[in-house]
């Protein structure tokens, strides 16, 4: 299926989507509040069963969650992006949807301190317990560990 | 809905209830442990001697290479990216050229092309060469180990000599690579296909057909489709588990399209089948590189690009097919020397995810197959 007929199909379903435009796939920005409900409609009723890459992006303003998808029977693919309020970033966690989101939403927590609600095991995942701070966010600073070119 | 395949396990549940909860163990097996090939810390939760839970303390190498890549520019970051996935670490700098020219709209020159595809396999074959020595080592045969190693070296001495390295060799560059192949390449190569089509069929009989390792292989570490697809998992672990997801054939890059070869798909989802699904790719990639090692077209090696690269505003995502599994590279762009963001889908981590539901209800004994089955490259973990 080609961007634009996924963009009808997913029209139809979700009425109020929004897409961006311009990357190499469909992209449909979600409210992090409605994620989890969009989340189940797309796994059963489009059969995205395939979630390859989940990641944050910090936008310095806000942070974003990107989930990239794909049909493993008809081949489509579809980036979902939902943009996150930085100070207290909250989404609801699909791990029981993909399994695979577990441990990239532990990642994520531990990078950029995105909190995935009902999540089983939220815990750090690299960095030790007790370490201060999101690492990959932009205003990061770390005397130590972090060499500056 | 999606739910999760319940596996009928060999030990009977009765017996496996037998013990309870008080009597539960908790043991560590690493960070620095044989059989998980590097600093991976898994703490078990046994029953008797039946695993109960598998939970992998990751982080122990962890560099934060992404963070890394946001202050390298775009001809610098691809040096990194050899440091994760040390065994394939030539696939991991193509996967990086390729998302830098679908950015930068680079056409890369045929002999290029055919030179990547060339190294990709031979650096396919050198993994799964020492991966098949390691997996036999694991279940408790010493001696492949020593065979494996012998057929690798050749690999990398043909490496040593075009690249100038043999485990990071860096050789990939934007618009194509960094030298043009050594004299000696193709009369190596050519020896080194002879002799290993001789030493494929050794391993097998070495091997392959052994009734104790058959033993120990069968019928352990059990994942079903639906499982392999929802845990994310590439590469061969997901073709065992009969899942087609070879990029080489899904996405076609450089010239795979135009080549004869097969996607390996076994249905036991088993470490066995794991383990013939990498013995019948070492075939496949053989036969490729037999196809293009006379065919190599005369030309330029690399394209003509602008000293500073800059990639345009927006995003990038590029995917390859590393002895692994699916390698995804996605760049976010701001228009500067230096990327916004980068990611790095390693296959390792999302076959990692599975271990602990393949695990369950299994003993302790079969962890160290089901680990060497998923080929767990540790650096490619961590990032």
């Amino acid at each position: 299926m080609s961007n634009e007929e996924l963009k009808i199909k997913l029209s139809e379903l979700f009425p109020s989507a929004v897409f961006e435009e311009g990357g190499e796939w469909l992209t449909f920005l979600v409210e992090p509040t409605n994620w989890k409900t969009i989340a189940q409609q797309l796994r059963s009723s489009n059969d995205f069963d395939y979630l390859f890459c989940v990641t944050g992006v910090d936008w310095k303003t806000h942070l974003t969650m990107v989930y990239h998808l794909t049909s493993t029977t008809h081949r489509h693919t579809l980036v979902i992006k939902s943009k996150l309020d930085r100070n207290n970033p909250e989404i609801e966690t699909v791990s029981d949807i993909w399994r695979t989101a577990e441990f990239h939403e532990r990642e994520a927590y531990d990078l950029f301190g995105v909190k995935f609600l009902n999540h089983p095991d939220l815990r750090r995942l690299f960095m030790t317990d007790d370490w201060k701070g999101w690492p990959l966010r932009k205003d990061y600073e770390d005397p130590i560990n972090m060499i500056k070119l | 809905m999606y739910r999760e395949t319940q596996i009928l396990k060999a030990v009977p549940s009765n017996i496996a209830n037998d013990f309870d909860d008080n009597n539960e163990m908790i043991i560590n097996v690493g960070p620095q442990h044989p059989s998980t090939h590097g600093v991976l810390h898994l703490v078990i939760t046994l029953s008797g001697e039946t695993i109960k839970n598998v939970e992998p303390h990751l982080g122990y190498i962890h560099r934060s290479i992404e963070k890394m890549c946001e202050s390298l520019s775009y001809r610098q970051f691809i040096y990194v990216t050899s440091r994760m996935d040390y065994l394939s670490s030539h696939i991991n700098n193509h996967g990086c050229a390729l998302c830098v020219e679908k950015g930068l709209q680079i056409e890369v020159p045929a002999r290029a092309k055919v030179i990547r595809v060339l190294m990709d396999e031979l650096t396919r074959l050198a993994s799964h060469q020492l991966w098949w020595g390691a997996m036999a080592m694991d279940v408790g045969a010493l001696t492949p180990f020593f065979h494996a190693f012998r057929e690798r070296e050749t690999i990398n001495d043909i490496m040593e000599e075009t690249c100038g390295a043999r485990l990071t060799m860096n050789y990939m560059v934007p618009g194509g690579v960094m030298v043009d192949l050594h004299p000696n390449f193709q009369t190596k190569t050519k020896e080194f296909i002879a002799l290993f089509k001789s030493k494929i069929d050794e391993y097998d009989e070495l091997v392959t057909g052994n009734i104790i390792f058959q033993n120990r292989m069968k019928d352990v570490g059990v994942l079903s489709k639906e499982d392999a697809i929802s845990y994310g998992c590439t590469g061969p672990t997901a073709r065992a588990s009969s899942v087609s997801c070879d990029i080489r054939k899904l996405y076609p890059y450089e010239v795979y399209n135009q080549l004869q070869f097969d996607e390996v798909i076994e249905t036991g989802g088993d470490c066995y089948s794991r383990y013939l699904v990498r013995m019948r790719e070492m075939r496949q990639s053989l036969s490729i590189v037999e196809q293009l090692i006379d065919n190599i077209p005369e030309g330029e090696f690399q394209a003509k690009t602008k000293a500073v690269l800059k990639l345009p505003k927006g995003e990038f995502y590029s995917r390859i097919e590393t002895a692994r599994g699916e390698f995804g590279v996605y760049i976010i762009s701001e228009g500067a020397t230096t990327p916004y963001r980068i990611k790095f889908r390693s296959p390792g981590f999302s076959n990692l995810s599975a271990l602990n539901h393949m695990a369950k209800g299994y003993k302790i004994g079969d962890l160290v197959a089901i680990m060497g089955s998923l080929d767990l490259v540790i650096p490619d973990i961590d990032r």
